[in-house]
């Protein structure tokens, strides 16, 4: 018996490296573009664009392609968020907002374009990104932890992560040292989205190798939690993406358990992740404190 | 002297061209994804009017869907007045409209469906929307996150509801129906344009009043447009905050209620929330096209709608999948989120002008 429970808990653990992996990404880009003073709320909508490329390129061209068309599909929408953002002075809620509908709409219009079936499209085998043999987790949740640990590394120990820093918190400080502001935040955009891309990519021909309209199902909100949870610090998000990645491992883990299905039926057991982000967000008050120039685009006296 | 009066009235034509810009851009840009895809544009927005405007029942239609979006637009922009970002109609709109056909699984006396389905669906929305505008107010959880949760949230358990607890035993692919007592009537036989068109314009003109002419909506306003001096006049902020999302949870939540007491043949929630998806985050576009104002969200639902509607003859005349409508919605609010490019372009042209002038008047 407890060597059957160990089993199931490596399992468990094996399966939220899979369910933490898109939020640590999409995290570890907002991270970077909200210390720049920039923030995105469009990370639903990158992660789903991201994810129908994905799709397209490795079946066309192999997982290694579709993760990289992920990885492409962010960086555009970061420099179109980012030249909203930064250039137009726009508003970057509602650019975020914007992005989010326009994918919804622009994936299932592309599902039906491209492959001529209605909301649902599943890759051949071949286009799916291969497991780390033995260990049976993707490679790309071995990214993520690196992309983690070198991003906290860069923001916090390095020039150039001053730099992002200081336009998030007095870009008119910045600037009197030479800092160019406008371009530092427009990267970080564009890096934060990237990693976004890649946080579809991987929901798409990694993880589930499926594309649907639904594809991120909340995902880029949970991440924007994380961020929040985390306090803008990488490592921490590690952390924090573990926990909610955990509660997704969780969800799907009851519906396995006869007895539990019988008194709690599947609908309602899908609301574990979401209930649980609620209560972890509800839970951390004061305890956060946001860039001090965050979401307002900067304006030269 | 005369030049200070024309510029005060440019800086108001500005927003109209705004919007006016954004959805020229919405159709330019999504009529070539769909050449890209190997569609007729010309022929997709040909079929798109005439599916929406050019015909009284393709019009009574395109009426139909404006009611429950003006609705749900409103809760975006009583949240926008009080400086919050309410993207939780989505959600609220399926509660009410759980309300609307929870009361028909109860023998009731006939005369008590509507008022006991209205106040269930609202209450439920109202819930909802109370649990987003507290955690913001005193807890400063950001309302966009939450509210996203709790659409998740709702969608579930109307999911739930609807399989378990009300599935119609005739039709499983639907709920029980609302009793015919408590369904609202047509104003035009044979059309799906019911009284609920009337109802949500009443409340909309009701919450335009309540914004510009009571104490509480003063209070939303001052609140959106900076909290700190609100507060330091004495308003209660979080109050306000609170406020403007139980405003937006009776707006969402009477948005589904409407939905399935007034829409001929079903009367009832379908598969998935089918008939539901999507009426809040549409709502979203309309507030934002209506510059977030009441009375102007009433012509921009009408514009949005006839984009739902017209999307069916954009897919039968010229088979574009009908999703792509909300494609150009997402590049209209896109466009919407820069309205600095106009004002760029100007700031630019006036800089030449003045370049241009210097000489002269050296």
């Amino acid at each position: 018996m407890p060597v059957e429970a160990l089993s199931q808990l490596a399992e468990i653990a094996r399966l939220t490296t899979f369910s933490m992996t898109p939020l640590l990404l999409a995290a570890i880009g907002e991270i970077i573009t909200e210390l720049a003073g920039v923030v995105n709320i469009g990370l639903e909508g990158i992660m789903l664009l991201a994810g129908f490329a994905a799709v397209a390129a490795a079946e066309a061209w192999g997982p290694l392609a579709g993760l990289l068309a992920g990885v492409l599909v962010g960086t555009l929408i970061g420099l179109l968020h980012g030249w909203i953002s930064v250039y137009l002075k726009g508003d970057q809620i509602i650019s975020g907002l914007g992005i989010n509908i326009f994918a919804l709409g622009f994936v299932a219009f592309g599902i039906e374009a491209l492959w001529g079936v209605r909301g649902y499209y599943t890759p051949p085998p071949e286009a799916k990104v291969p497991r780390i043999p033995g260990l049976g987790v993707s490679p790309t949740f071995i990214a993520a932890i690196v992309i983690a640990l070198v991003s906290y590394y860069v923001l916090y120990k390095t020039g150039i992560g001053l730099k992002i820093r200081a336009v998030g918190e007095k870009p008119d400080a910045a600037e009197s040292v030479g800092v160019h502001v406008e371009r530092v935040q427009l990267a970080a955009t564009v890096a934060g989205a990237a990693l976004s891309g890649l946080a579809g990519a991987f929901l798409s021909i990694d993880w589930l190798a499926a594309i649907t309209k639904e594809l991120p199902a909340g995902r880029g909100f949970i991440a924007l939690a994380i961020v929040n949870f985390a306090n803008w610090n990488p490592i921490l998000a590690l952390a924090g993406s573990g926990l909610f990645g955990f509660f997704w491992t969780l969800g799907e883990w009851v519906k396995n358990i006869g007895t539990i299905k019988a008194v709690i039926p599947i609908p309602l057991l899908n609301t574990i992740p979401y209930v649980a982000t609620l209560v972890v967000t509800a839970g951390l008050i004061g305890k956060s404190r946001p860039p001090a120039h965050i979401g307002r685009p900067y304006r030269r006296e | 002297m005369g030049l200070e009066k024309i510029s005060g009235v440019f800086e108001r034509i500005i927003p109209l061209a705004d919007v006016l810009v954004a959805i020229a851009v919405g159709f330019v840009a999504s009529g070539a994804l769909m050449e890209v895809g190997g569609y007729n544009a010309l022929e997709a927005f040909r079929s798109l009017f005439e599916y929406s405007f050019l015909d009284t029942y393709y019009l009574s239609s395109t009426l139909s869907f404006a009611a429950p979006i003006m609705l749900t637009a409103l809760t975006f922009a009583v949240g926008v007045r009080a400086g919050v970002f309410n993207i939780g109609a989505e959600g609220q709109l399926y509660l009410g409209a759980l309300g609307a056909v929870l009361v028909a699984a109860f023998h009731l006396p006939g005369f008590l469906y509507f008022p006991l389905g209205l106040a269930l669906g609202v209450g439920f929305a109202v819930a909802s929307a109370a649990v987003a505008g507290i955690l913001k107010a005193k807890r400063g959880v950001n309302e966009v996150v939450s509210t996203i949760m709790l659409n998740w949230i709702a969608f579930w358990i109307v999911e739930y509801m609807r399989t378990y607890q009300i599935a119609d035993p005739h039709d499983p692919s639907k709920t029980i129906p609302v009793p015919p007592q408590a369904r609202l009537p047509l104003l035009i036989s044979g059309t799906e344009l019911s009284a609920a068109i009337i109802i949500a314009i009443a409340f909309v003109i009701a919450t335009y009043y309540i914004l510009w002419h009571t104490v509480i909506g003063y209070e939303i306003r001052a609140t959106g447009l900076n909290p700190d001096a609100a507060r330091y006049a004495g308003i209660r902020v979080d109050r306000s905050i609170l406020a403007s999302f139980i405003v937006g949870g009776v707006a969402a939540g009477l948005a589904g209620f409407l939905e399935v007491t007034g829409r001929p043949p079903h009367y009832a929630i379908t598969t998935g929330l089918s008939n539901l998806l999507g009426l809040g985050f549409d709502g979203i576009t309309v507030s934002l096209m209506g510059l977030n104002h009441p009375l102007a969200i009433i012509p921009a639902s009408i514009f949005v709608a006839a984009l739902k509607v017209g999307a069916r003859g954009m897919q039968i005349e010229a088979g574009v999948p009908l999703e792509m409508v909300k494609a150009v919605q997402g590049i209209i609010i896109i466009s919407l989120a820069a309205p600095g490019l106009i004002r760029t372009i100007q700031a630019r042209r006036r800089a030449k002008l003045v370049e241009e002038v210097k000489p002269v008047a050296g």
